[in-house]
């Protein structure tokens, strides 16, 4: 619970989006591989990632159907539709701009200070 | 999707939610299950992972961008609950809303109808009327009809405009079933197409048709195709006889086509009429002309237009069309008085809907002190305040629209009676009837109306010093509902002030203006319009005869005791004014006094029971060639003469509209013989305020000889009877069919009718305005009833203390009635000064109101204060009788 917090603002929608991106998949399997790709970094109550993927499938960058999974159930893919790679893109883009930035002040800051 | 396939899928979606999340929850737990864990720690484990499902579906629902509907309708389902559970107060507040949006639909149906609804012809907004303007302005102001040669001109000459010219002709249709009298229109043959209408059967005119010589053609109606033809198509190429002439039927109008005012039976081409002065630019008949902008053109550049013609005509022209032009406004359906009273009773009726707002607003308020702990309560659960206020102001808008489907209800049966009740007939009333603007301004008004009566408990639902709302009991919340509650009651009479006063101006103008002595004896007097043979009138020299004939025929059908011949009958529509002099030099003829003029035949003074004042009255001897004279009322007398005797003076008529002399200059000298009883021509109500007053008679036989078609075409026969007048109608008909069978009376009406007629729109206002203003008191006592009661039993552990301090029944009486007497003497206040205002725009408004007197003021505020003590009385009795020990205990 205590990553919630942590976790900046809108970076649960840019990781939704990245999962998504990998192909059809649904709920569980999203909150799954976020786990295991950020090695448990990322710790959200799963079920907050629900209202997040409904509010991106009424803004039109998701889409969703009902297909059967492996075991024979029924459950709820999440594609991404052409505006959801468009958004993926730019959001990514503007990420890795921020980060780099972010890298480089504090890279400078280590430059300055000298080994400690 | 979008949000009303959200809002339709809603059930569908809700079970999507719920399979998503438990399929999340068993893969989950299956994978820990799996794993080894038992099956019950595994789908704690899951859940735990999961966090709290009902605020993530909560979350989900909101995603869906549909919330505040989800919202509407839980609030509606809820609204309609509490609705449901407090029937008693639902019932009075729906019957108040229902009768006050019911009034203000019915009232807006007919300004609907009659006043807002576009002409029913095609781009109604492109139709123009044109008029002649000149430079000069008399007693008649400066617009003029048109001169038919005028109408061509300007019709061949502008590029902007599409014009039609219209005249009245009416006339006698003769064929086996007998002849009855008919109106008609002289049309130029594009007036279908300048209107966009098509005829039901046939074809309009062609132009060929509109010239003199032409084949005589005609257009029917749609009404007179199925009196006369029982709707077959087979009319179109059979003749029908129109004034005596046979005329080919080529087309039949399609059903209500009216062009103006009421619908005609006939149209003739006007092209085809051959009187002289038709083609006259000066002293002509006058025409009426409507037209089209055509395409791409504007009302300004149309008038431009018109003035460069109408200077051209002038420079051609300088003896008939000197500093004369032509006017263009928008074609608007002429609907008289109609406006004013209408307009007066909407205003009416908007007081009573207020007065009901007020009630059930007040209704309410105390319902939410009442619920103001629960409100507390939900606050407390976590609604935000807007989401109370939404919800509360949701309960007033279902309560609203509830009361304005019953209201349209009542409005539809109202709206009938209403146009069954008014005086004469209601111009476009076939326009009046409920449809997509009625139900959208009922839906506008209940919802306002929610709006209004909503807004006051809604703004109490804020849940401010929560704790201290739960914690304390309903007695400490009153406080503050006070000022409101009596705010609510002192409107509320202010408005009945308003409504009872004008009401009581009405008893007193309707009370005065009957008393009033007409100038006439209207009871067993018959007035039947008359038309002569077709075959007559075309040859002055019977005409004379004719009419004789008519007078001695009259005479003998028995009940009839005395007959006369009359052109403008009182208190009816149609006037004729007359310049006179009574010097022989005449300056200016603008500047003469007018007078009503009236061709009589010897026995109408009998006939109307006019009475003689000096002199004596015509007879037999005053006829063509003998000397001229005519018969002044006391109000001429007095204008002219001032003290003297007017009797063997002289007046002098200008030429140019003197009845005596046709087609000279010169001014009749004619002589003043009688002197009679002004009589109220322009009916009980209007004739003080009439500008021109004075009346002149002159003798039916000495009107000239070039004029004797014409005003044939005016008179009226006047009967006085010694049975009742409508029983000799039909024996009347029968013996003045004349030789050929086709002379005809039509439009019958008795004196007393027509003097009746002409209090009628007082009637009419004095029974709207007294059933509203018995509403609007019925209502506001229902309202102090309500709001003292529901004050005074705040107030019950008050009293109590009084009491158990020694306060006597009488003390508390006496409390609670000094509270209602100030509400009632601040309403009656304002209310009183507001009365003042409504009743100068009545007077204003209406012919022989008077400003509001102080009896009358102080008469139905007596009324009022009566009333609204009654209704506070009860509930002071009733706070009388509190038993002190339990009042305390319930502290």
């Amino acid at each position: 619970m205590a990553a919630k917090s942590d976790l900046p603002q809108g970076t649960l929608d840019l990781l939704i989006l990245k999962v998504i991106a990998l192909g059809p998949v649904h709920g569980y399997a999203i909150a799954q591989r976020l786990q295991q790709v950020s090695r448990d970094v990322v710790q959200v109550p799963q079920g907050s990632l629900y209202p997040a993927l409904h509010r991106l499938e009424n803004r039109g960058l998701l889409t969703a159907d009902w297909n059967e999974t492996e075991t024979g159930r029924e459950a709820k893919f999440y594609r991404l539709t052409r505006k959801g790679r468009a958004q993926l893109e730019t959001e990514s883009a503007s990420w890795d701009r921020l980060t780099e930035a972010i890298g480089l002040i504090l890279g400078m800051a280590d430059a300055e200070g000298g080994p400690r | 999707m979008n949000w009303w396939q959200r809002l339709w899928q809603r059930t569908k979606m809700e079970n999507q939610l719920e399979k998503e999340l438990r399929f999340h929850l068993d893969q989950h737990a299956g994978e820990l299950t799996a794993r080894g864990y038992s099956p019950e720690e595994a789908r704690r484990q899951a859940r735990l992972a999961f966090g709290g499902p009902e605020q993530f579906k909560e979350e989900c629902r909101d995603a869906r961008g549909t919330r505040w509907l989800d919202d509407l309708f839980q609030d509606v389902g809820y609204a309609l609950r509490m609705l449901r559970k407090n029937a008693g107060f639902t019932a009075v507040a729906l019957l108040t809303l229902a009768l006050g949006i019911g009034a203000t639909t019915a009232m807006f149906t007919v300004i609907n109808g009659v006043l807002l609804k576009p002409l029913p012809f095609s781009a109604p907004n492109r139709l123009v009327t044109l008029q002649e303007k000149t430079d000069w302005t008399n007693q008649y102001g400066d617009l003029w009809a048109f001169a038919y040669p005028n109408y061509l001109d300007c019709k061949r000459e502008s590029r902007s405009l599409d014009m039609a010219a219209w005249r009245y002709s009416g006339g006698t249709v003769s064929g086996e079933r007998g002849a009855e009298f008919v109106d008609g229109y002289q049309i130029s043959p594009d007036m279908f197409s300048v209107l966009g209408v098509t005829p039901a059967r046939g074809r309009a005119f062609l132009p060929e048709e509109d010239r003199a010589g032409a084949t005589p053609v005609i257009i029917i109606s749609y009404g007179l195709w199925q009196r006369l033809f029982g709707a077959n198509s087979s009319a179109i190429g059979m003749t029908l006889s129109f004034e005596g002439k046979p005329y080919t039927i080529v087309g039949i109008a399609p059903p209500n086509f009216r062009i103006s005012g009421d619908e005609v039976d006939v149209f003739t081409p006007i092209g085809q009429e051959s009187s002289e002065d038709i083609q006259m630019r000066d002293r002509h008949p006058g025409i009426s002309v409507v037209a089209r902008l055509r395409p791409r053109v504007n009302l300004t550049e149309a008038q431009t237009e018109l003035t460069l013609i109408g200077r051209r005509l002038a420079i051609q022209y300088p003896d008939s069309n000197k500093g004369r032009t032509f006017v263009a406004d928008p074609l608007r359906p002429d609907v008289g008085q109609a406006r004013s009273t209408l307009w007066l009773l909407l205003g009416a009726v908007v007081l009573v809907l207020l007065i009901a707002c007020v009630n059930v607003a007040s209704l309410l308020l105390a319902r939410a002190v009442s619920r103001e702990r629960e409100l507390a309560m939900r606050a407390a659960l976590g609604a935000s305040r807007g989401r109370l206020v939404r919800q509360c102001l949701t309960e007033s808008g279902v309560l609203g629209l509830t009361g304005g489907a019953l209201g349209i209800f009542l409005a539809d049966m109202g709206v009938h009676q209403f146009v069954a009740f008014w005086p004469g007939s209601l111009p476009r009333a076939e326009e009046v009837h409920l449809d997509w603007r009625v139900l959208l301004f009922t839906v506008a008004v209940s919802l306002l109306s929610g709006l209004l009566f909503g807004l006051a408990p809604a703004l109490r639902a804020p849940a401010r010093e929560l704790e201290k709302l739960l914690r304390a009991g309903t007695r400490t919340l009153a406080g503050s509902s006070r000022r409101l509650h009596s705010g609510f009651v002192i409107s509320e009479i202010a408005l009945a002030v308003v409504l009872l006063v004008a009401a009581g101006m009405l008893v007193r103008t309707v009370l005065r203006l009957s008393a009033l002595d007409p100038g006439v004896k209207t009871g067993n007097v018959l007035i039947a319009r008359m038309a002569l043979s077709p075959g007559t009138v075309t040859d002055t020299a019977k005409i004379r005869p004719a009419w004789q004939n008519v007078l001695d025929r009259a005479r003998s059908v028995p009940g009839v005791q005395s007959v006369a011949l009359v052109d403008t009958v009182p208190m009816r529509e149609g006037i004729n004014e007359l310049n006179y002099s009574a010097t022989p030099s005449i300056a200016s003829v603008n500047d003469l006094p007018n007078a009503l003029a009236t061709s009589v035949t010897p026995d109408y003074l009998q006939v109307m029971g006019i009475s003689l004042l000096r002199g004596r009255f015509f007879n037999g001897e005053d006829r063509a060639g003998s000397e001229k004279v005519v018969v002044i009322d006391e109000v001429l007398a007095q204008n002219a003469f001032g003290a003297q005797d007017p009797v063997g003076k002289r007046l002098w008529l200008p030429g140019t509209s003197s009845p005596f002399s046709a087609g000279t200059d010169a001014p009749d000298t004619v002589r003043i013989i009688g002197v009679v009883r002004h009589v109220r021509h322009w009916g009980l109500a209007s004739d003080d305020q009439a500008e021109v007053r004075s009346q002149l008679y002159y003798p039916f036989a000495q009107v000239a000889d070039p004029l004797l078609r014409r005003w044939s075409e005016l008179i009226s026969i006047a009967v006085r009877t010694n049975i009742a007048p409508l029983s000799v109608v039909e024996s009347l008909r029968s013996q003045l069919r004349g030789a050929t069978g086709d002379q005809v009376l039509y439009g019958v009406r008795t004196m007393d009718q027509l003097a009746g007629d002409s209090l009628a729109q007082q009637r009419f206002l004095l029974l709207l305005f007294g059933i509203f203003a018995s509403l609007a008191l019925l209502l506001a006592c229902v309202g102090i009833y309500g709001v003292l009661a529901y004050l005074a039993n705040q107030r019950v552990p008050e009293i109590g203390v009084r009491m158990a301090l020694g306060a006597t029944a009488g003390d508390v009486v006496r409390l609670v009635l000094r509270d209602s007497l100030a509400m009632i003497f601040i309403g009656v206040t304002l209310g009183t000064f507001a009365a003042l205002a409504a009743g100068r725009l009545l007077v204003h408004l209406v012919d022989g109101m008077r400003p509001a007197e102080l009896s009358t003021l102080v008469a139905m505020i007596s009324v009022l204060v009566f009333a609204a003590l009654f209704a506070s009385f009860v509930p002071a009795r009733r706070a009388s009788r509190v038993d002190p020990m339990r009042a305390l205990r319930q502290e």
